[in-house]
């Protein structure tokens, strides 16, 4: 793995589309890269749960359960503001954007530094 | 990847091979950060065995309805197979619709299927999933069980219960075991009838990887009946444990009322084994097979706690219901030996506990479960803070030696 705080290089810009990802390899590291809402996010490809390859998992919006003003439940639904990565050693699902999971924060991604430049998309390590 | 620029000396990203894990990823991809956990724990140096995993029986369904013996039962199989589409890999099972949920609606890929390419060789297929899980755990031995023949127990046909127990345990024990020493097997018996069950031990006891006999133990039957008092019998004179490995259900008083799967599996993978164990312990049956050893497999560890407090406190006021104890229902359930699969860790001085409860480090057996949707990697045992090195080598694999003689 490369040296802690030095940048670098990952891709061209339209590598990662819009809610899409791309993981790469960076010396002993795997990275995935993710863009939601126009923003990147760059996490260690480990899970927090049993080091699962989270990164290369399901991406979906996270499920929600609608309930009415009397306090039953109308069903399931997707809200489409909040996507999730899903492991899928064991199914723990993360915010892309908190890298947190929606029932115990304590149990998030390591966070990867990322950036876009004219030329494309650094990390650093 | 094209872009193969390097900044300052930094060595370039490169894109991964595999972006997104699915059901035809190769399993070795699959467990590539299990791999990793070799290095970090030094797996290499413990003698790791894997108290239960699963091939998938359903791959080789056909071969298995061939080896039926009755003749009827085999073309009523056979023709089952041709005519109803879906009837292929299913005929004659009790495949309930609730498994088909365990992958988390695609989420969790290998759940679902292992569908990633095998080159094809005279070896079976399924011989090189389980080689290729093992390597990537560090695990030098695995009890494999199949899948869909563990919910046998809730079949509405004996006749075929039986028929098929001994068509797949036949084909089980000439096709797979022999070919390959690191795997071995608790062999199912067909519980629904004790004939069965002795003709079962005596054909397939002695057999190289049989290291015991297994009961499913999702069954409405209690186990403390007298008529399978010679089948405890029989496997204690020839020093063979007796396993119940549990499952779901979702056709139960309890798990009827369940509206998701996370309750029916939460609660239907235990409550088989907390019936069978109470019946067991309070029936008296440690007292009449002393030398017989009880193994519970995939109910986690938790509800063991439960269960000799639970016992213990009742026994006390009435034991006159329990005339054959001679010890407090916790003291027999310390001698059983349970499956760490799935560990429940989210309340850490809790699962230290359990440990401590259930004397993890001469009683607790390392499986994975793979590749169900809850399995642990060795990691998970070998990472606990508060074992010492002694128990972290027992529960890995020493325990499980001495036990089954590996």
């Amino acid at each position: 793995m490369p040296a802690a705080t030095q940048k670098a290089y990952v891709c061209a810009s339209d590598r990662v589309p819009e809610g899409g990802r791309l993981v790469v390899d960076i010396g002993d590291a795997t990275i995935g890269i993710f863009r939601f809402e126009g923003n990147l996010y760059a996490y260690h490809n480990i899970c927090a749960h049993q080091g699962g390859p989270v990164c290369q998992g399901t991406l979906i919006p996270r499920v929600t359960e609608k309930i009415d003003a009397g306090g039953e439940s109308q069903g399931f639904d997707f809200d489409r503001s909040s996507l999730h990565i899903v492991c899928p050693w064991h199914g723990f699902e993360y915010d892309i954007k908190t890298g947190e999971h929606p029932g115990r924060r304590a149990a998030r991604l390591i966070r990867v530094p990322v950036e876009e430049n004219h030329d494309g998309i650094y990390v650093t390590l | 990847m094209a872009d193969t620029k390097t900044l300052n000396g930094v060595s370039a990203a490169r894109e991964h091979a595999v972006q997104q894990i699915t059901t035809r990823t190769d399993s070795r991809e699959i467990l590539a950060n299990a791999r990793r956990d070799i290095e970090r724990y030094h797996l290499d140096d413990y003698f790791i065995v894997d108290v239960d995993a699963h091939h998938v029986e359903f791959d080789s369904w056909a071969d298995i309805l061939d080896t039926l013996e009755n003749p009827v039962l085999r073309y009523n199989a056979k023709e089952m197979t041709k005519h109803w589409p879906n009837a292929k890999n299913l005929a004659f099972s009790n495949h309930p619709v609730g498994l088909t949920f365990q992958d988390v609606f695609g989420r969790i890929p290998h759940q679902a299927e292992l569908g990633e390419y095998v080159e094809k060789t005279d070896e079976h297929r399924d011989l090189t999933l389980v080689r290729r899980a093992m390597d990537s755990m560090g695990i030098k031995m695995q009890v494999v069980f199949p899948q869909p023949m563990l919910e046998m127990g809730l079949h509405p046909e004996p006749d075929i219960v039986v028929a098929m127990t001994f068509a797949y345990n036949r084909w089980f024990t000439r096709t797979i075991l022999p070919r390959e020493k690191r795997v071995k097997s608790l062999l199912c018996l067909p519980f629904h009838d004790p004939d069965a069950c002795m003709k079962t031990i005596q054909e397939f006891g002695e057999i190289p990887g049989v290291v015991g006999f297994m009961i499913t133990s999702q069954r409405h039957v209690g186990v403390h009946k007298n008529m399978y008092m010679r089948i405890y019998r029989e496997l204690e004179e020839r020093g063979l444990p007796l396993a119940f490995h549990a499952g779901p259900s979702w056709g139960d008083t309890m798990t009827t009322t369940m509206n998701r799967f996370v309750s029916v599996h939460s609660m239907s993978f235990v409550t088989c084994n907390m019936t069978h164990m109470t019946n067991w312990i309070i029936n008296g049956l440690p007292e009449r097979f002393p030398k017989l050893k009880v193994i519970w497999i995939e109910s986690g560890l938790a509800w063991v706690p439960f269960m000799m407090q639970r016992l213990d406190h009742e026994y006390l006021m009435r034991q006159s219901d329990a005339p054959l104890l001679k010890r407090l229902p916790s003291e027999y359930i310390a001698d059983m030996y349970f499956t760490s699969q799935p560990l429940e860790v989210t309340i850490p001085h809790m699962l230290e506990a359990t440990f401590k409860a259930v004397r993890a480090e001469t009683q607790l057996l390392y499986s994975s479960d793979w590749p169900h949707w809850d399995f642990d990697v060795p990691a998970r045992i070998a990472g606990l803070p508060f074992l010492t090195e002694q128990a972290k080598r027992n529960i890995l694999g020493e325990t499980a030696r001495k036990l089954f003689r590996l």
